[in-house]
């Protein structure tokens, strides 16, 4: 049931993004092409999300805990520092030249469209790499003060 | 290449985008990010955190053919660049995602909602990289 339910919202998540155009990176791009062929869509998509879930996260967050689950999994980090600033800035640069976001492609996936699945292999790549090189760090970080 | 202007379509689609992220934390007291869901797939830690996120990523996945069996056509996928640029740009917004622990789904729409400063400073900050971006690519390099 838990599963279903966690699947179905999946669905309902995908379905909005395609009908949003967010898993096109022509309306995407040309959205941030405000001196060229501006397409101000993604506004609207930007602007639907955020006040649903403004509305919806003050009703369900005032609860004591979600209905399957114990208690809510939020973010416990408040920093502002040059990891988030850095990595927002570099997934920007990457937003901007291919057009896909990781929300935006992962509903693609289903197309089977090759363009997809060669940009999801090297978000993948991306990921992987960066974790692996932060556990590296973090062993090295460790090795020293010992 | 010109696009459509779509208000309504994209009204409706945030909304639904909106209406999962709620359901999601309401059910099941988890951010709609689709950077999160993604790495705990690729990196588990442990099984009942992954099967939610697995069952997550499937029903995202099956929504274009909910999509074509609905409507008849196939959704508006265009992409307007190179191979070339899928791989270097799917590469940086992977360590860009992962680096600053979200993307647009998770920080623009679920922490923007929050009113986390996190969340607010991550979205201005892409949205500036990118539109820097597309005008360099466009208006200076040409592509």
């Amino acid at each position: 049931m838990r599963l279903l339910s966690v699947g179905l919202i999946g669905v309902l998540f995908g379905v909005g993004i395609l009908v949003s155009g967010m898993a096109s990176p022509a309306k995407v791009l040309n959205f941030f092409d405000v001196g060229g062929a501006w397409d101000p869509s993604l506004m609207f998509v930007m602007g639907g999300a955020l006040t649903v879930t403004l509305l919806g996260y003050r009703f369900v967050l005032s609860r004591s805990a979600p209905l399957f689950d114990g208690s809510f999994h939020l973010p416990v980090a408040h920093q502002l520092d040059a990891r988030l600033l850095g990595g927002a800035a570099v997934f920007g640069v990457g937003w901007g030249i291919a057009g896909f976001c990781p929300g935006g492609v992962l509903p693609a996936i289903g197309t089977g469209r090759a363009d997809v699945l060669i940009f999801v292999a090297s978000l993948i790549v991306g990921m992987l790499a960066t974790d692996a090189w932060g556990k590296y760090i973090q062993r090295c970080e460790a090795a020293q003060r010992e | 290449m010109e696009t459509e202007f779509t208000p309504l379509a994209s009204l409706i689609g945030g909304g639904m985008i909106g209406a999962a992220a709620v359901l999601l934390m309401g059910l099941h007291g988890r951010i709609m990010g689709a950077t999160g869901v993604l790495r705990g797939v690729l990196s588990p830690v442990g099984p009942r955190d992954w099967s939610w996120r697995v069952a997550l990523l499937v029903g995202m996945a099956s929504a274009p053919l909910l999509y074509v069996l609905a409507t008849g056509r196939a959704p508006d996928i265009e992409v307007p660049v190179s191979i070339g640029a899928l791989v270097v740009g799917g590469v940086l917004v992977g360590f860009g995602v992962t680096l600053g622990g979200g993307c647009t789904s998770g920080h623009g729409v679920c922490g923007m909602a929050r009113f986390s400063r996190r969340s607010l400073l991550a979205t201005l900050t892409f949205m500036a990289t990118c539109l820097a971006t597309v005008f360099i690519s466009r208006h200076i390099i040409g592509v």
